[in-house]
């Protein structure tokens, strides 16, 4: 233990170790960096000021660049001719030029290791415990599954981060997230975050970095923490972070980018010093018993608005923001969402776009057809992750219930690509923002986990999970 | 970036809680590859209908919104995504302060870096000035204090860095080469 003995936590042991120049009262502390991920959306105009300037990029071997958000999910001449498509693909032209000139790595369209930038950092090694990760998008919090701090940044700080591989920072507040007791069946990670988000508000996590331990969180697989750390911004925390431990380390084995022989062995002996010491104190404390958590469901236009799937919608009691959620949503204060029509599923994202995601939805699903009207995509969050789905089948399982098996990408989480909810549709998706508008104008969207998705997709309603898987 | 000192204007209420940055400005406008004139987009869906005819109702589409360069908004404004289109946008559209009990992390930092001064404010003041639109208050960004119509002034925090980026006008980019040194030592170290 170092620092004069001080007991630390996760997030503090790897905050110090990155330290280039610590912080005063006048100037935030200087971090280092040591993954930066980049795509289409969120890059251009940091290259664009680092042209300007003149300056060169610090390490582009510490830069990976992906295409994701704005990319279509389905080859054919028409989704390429596409509006929506046209625009994209100057995005990625400009990103193409941009990783040429500068000499970072592009897993672009085509490429086996393309897919959602924090679908692939994971998947190919790259994010490692006690790294420092950022990425110009919010949901880069998902690396802190790994015990990385990991964090969204916006394109300034892009710029910031390819010049110099350092960001100017403060440092964040510790909330520690105590978890104990077992998902009940047919409840999963997307569950618990849900109801963690529901707890605290969907400001409850601003200047905090959240820390998620307990017997609930280590008892979850790798993918499943995923889930959790991706949706902490949505707390409006910008990291969430879990200690890394053999479930860690049995993930990341073997992957292209991580440590091998020597190395690793060497690598091992320092990431199992992550973990917060015994008398760590955090800002707050938060505790949770998940034994008795239900399938989660949101009933309004931001992550907060969730409920038990058996519940109520809530009271207004006055809350504007509520009236305006619910006026958009079409809902009514006391209304229950079961069986409640719906007429799209989404399954997908940085969320619950991985392998299990899939696999999860497929149990559901396997040898049963989609309810009349609904439309579901399926929507693998990498080219990896598509390539195993399909050398187990799962593609099958979606095509032939009637989906549409798509290509990787952000597709409908995010809407810009022409993967949209109709106007004044129900969507039953697994990503993690049921904002105004945000799957296409006027669409409306019950965030919940793939195997609700799945229900909901069988039954053309929203429905109890709990009811179909054992 | 243009500098602040002051900012005197009459304020604009917008009152809902976590107003989040895809409304401020929603995905499909964000396939650009630049920064400028993302104001056109800003609240698109809340400004236009389908038809893409205006919303007389909305706030920012009536006479009083006119000119007005400081938007009063509701708890934790601009959570959600980091996409700095939003204080872009926000800029482009005239606005050069937004007042709150609290801004979002991700869009507090964007706009900080921009020149879209976030400040944060009691409870008791953000009630005031949520019901009293259109009042005149003035920024001063030398003493951080927001000015009442009244004469009142009230602090409010700014990040000692942030604050000398922003009355002189630069980013913080500048600082970041300056530790060239430094960085390259750490690198060195820490192999």
């Amino acid at each position: 233990m170092k620092a004069g003995n001080k007991p630390r936590t996760l997030f503090e042991k790897v905050w110090d170790k990155h330290l280039v120049v610590p912080e005063t009262a006048e100037v935030p502390a200087v971090l280092y960096i040591d993954l930066h991920l980049i795509h289409e959306v969120t890059s251009p105009q940091a290259f664009s000021v680092l042209r300007r300037a003149g300056l060169r990029i610090r390490r582009p071997d510490l830069t990976l660049a992906t295409t994701d958000h704005s990319i279509p999910t389905i080859r054919d001449i028409a989704a390429e001719r596409s509006t929506a498509a046209l625009a994209a693909a100057r995005q990625v032209s400009a990103l193409q030029d941009n990783c040429k000139e500068f000499g970072i790595e592009l897993y672009d369209v085509g490429n086996e290791r393309q897919g959602i930038v924090h679908v692939i950092g994971p998947e190919l090694g790259a994010t490692q415990p006690g790294k420092t990760v950022v990425c110009g998008d919010s949901h880069t919090s998902t690396h802190g599954a790994f015990g990385a701090l990991a964090f969204g940044i916006g394109t300034t700080e892009v710029g910031h981060v390819l010049a110099t591989q350092c960001l100017l920072q403060r440092r964040p507040k510790t909330m520690a997230i105590s978890t104990s007791g077992r998902l009940a069946a047919g409840v999963s990670a997307k569950d618990l975050i849900l109801a963690i988000i529901g707890k605290i508000g969907v400001g409850g996590g601003t200047g905090f970095v959240l820390e998620y331990r307990g017997d609930a969180v280590s008892a979850l697989s790798m993918e499943a923490r995923m889930t959790v750390c991706n949706m902490s911004i949505e707390a409006g925390a910008r990291a969430g972070m879990i200690a890394p431990d053999d479930t860690t380390f049995d993930y990341l084995a073997g992957r292209p980018m991580a440590p091998s022989g020597k190395q690793w062995e060497r690598s091992l002996k320092n990431w199992r010093r992550l973990v917060s010491d015994q008398d760590a104190r955090y800002d707050r404390e938060f505790s949770l018993d998940v034994s008795s958590l239900a399938p989660m469901i949101t009933y309004g236009t931001n992550p907060g608005m969730v409920m038990p799937i058996d519940g109520s919608v809530p009271l207004l009691n006055g809350d504007p923001a509520l009236r305006k959620a619910l006026d958009y949503m079409r809902l009514s204060p006391g209304e229950r969402l079961l069986d409640k029509r719906v007429d799209v599923v989404f399954l997908g994202s940085c969320t619950n776009g991985r392998l299990s995601d899939l696999r999860e939805a497929a149990a559901v699903m396997r040898g049963q057809r989609l309810a009349d009207g609904v439309r579901m995509l399926a929507v693998p969050g990498s080219q990896a992750v598509k390539k195993a789905a399909e050398a187990e089948g799962l593609d099958k399982v979606f095509i032939e219930a009637g989906a549409e098996w798509r290509e990787a990408g952000c597709s409908m989480c995010i809407a810009m690509n022409g993967d949209q909810v109709g106007e004044g549709q129900y969507a039953v998706s697994t990503s993690n923002r049921n904002f105004e508008g945000r799957q296409g104008p006027g669409s409306r969207t019950f965030l919940a986990s793939p195997v609700t998705a799945a229900a909901a997709a069988l039954t053309g309603r929203v429905t109890d999970p709990r009811r179909l898987v054992s | 970036m243009q500098s602040i000192k002051t900012i005197r204007s009459r304020t604009v209420v917008l009152p809902y809680a976590d107003v989040d940055t895809d409304q401020i400005i929603p995905a499909r406008f964000l396939t650009t590859t630049s920064r400028e004139g993302l104001g056109e987009h800003a609240f698109s869906d809340w400004r236009f209908d389908a038809e893409g005819k205006s919303r007389s109702e909305f706030v920012l589409n009536q006479p009083g919104a006119q000119g007005c360069q400081v938007l009063v908004a509701g708890h934790n404004f601009g959570c959600g995504s980091s996409r700095e289109h939003a204080p872009w946008a926000l800029l482009d559209f005239g606005f050069r302060a937004i007042i709150s009990t609290e801004i979002a992390d991700i869009f507090r930092s964007n706009a900080l870096k921009n020149g879209l001064l976030p400040v944060v404010v009691d409870k008791d003041t953000h009630l005031w000035l949520l019901d009293n639109p259109g009042v005149e208050v003035e920024i001063d960004l030398q003493q951080t204090t927001l000015k009442l119509p009244n004469g009142a002034r009230v602090g409010f925090p700014v990040d000692a860095f942030a604050r000398v980026c922003l009355l002189k006008g630069v980013d913080a980019m500048g600082y970041l080469l300056s530790k060239q040194d430094e960085i390259v030592n750490f690198e060195r170290v820490r192999a």
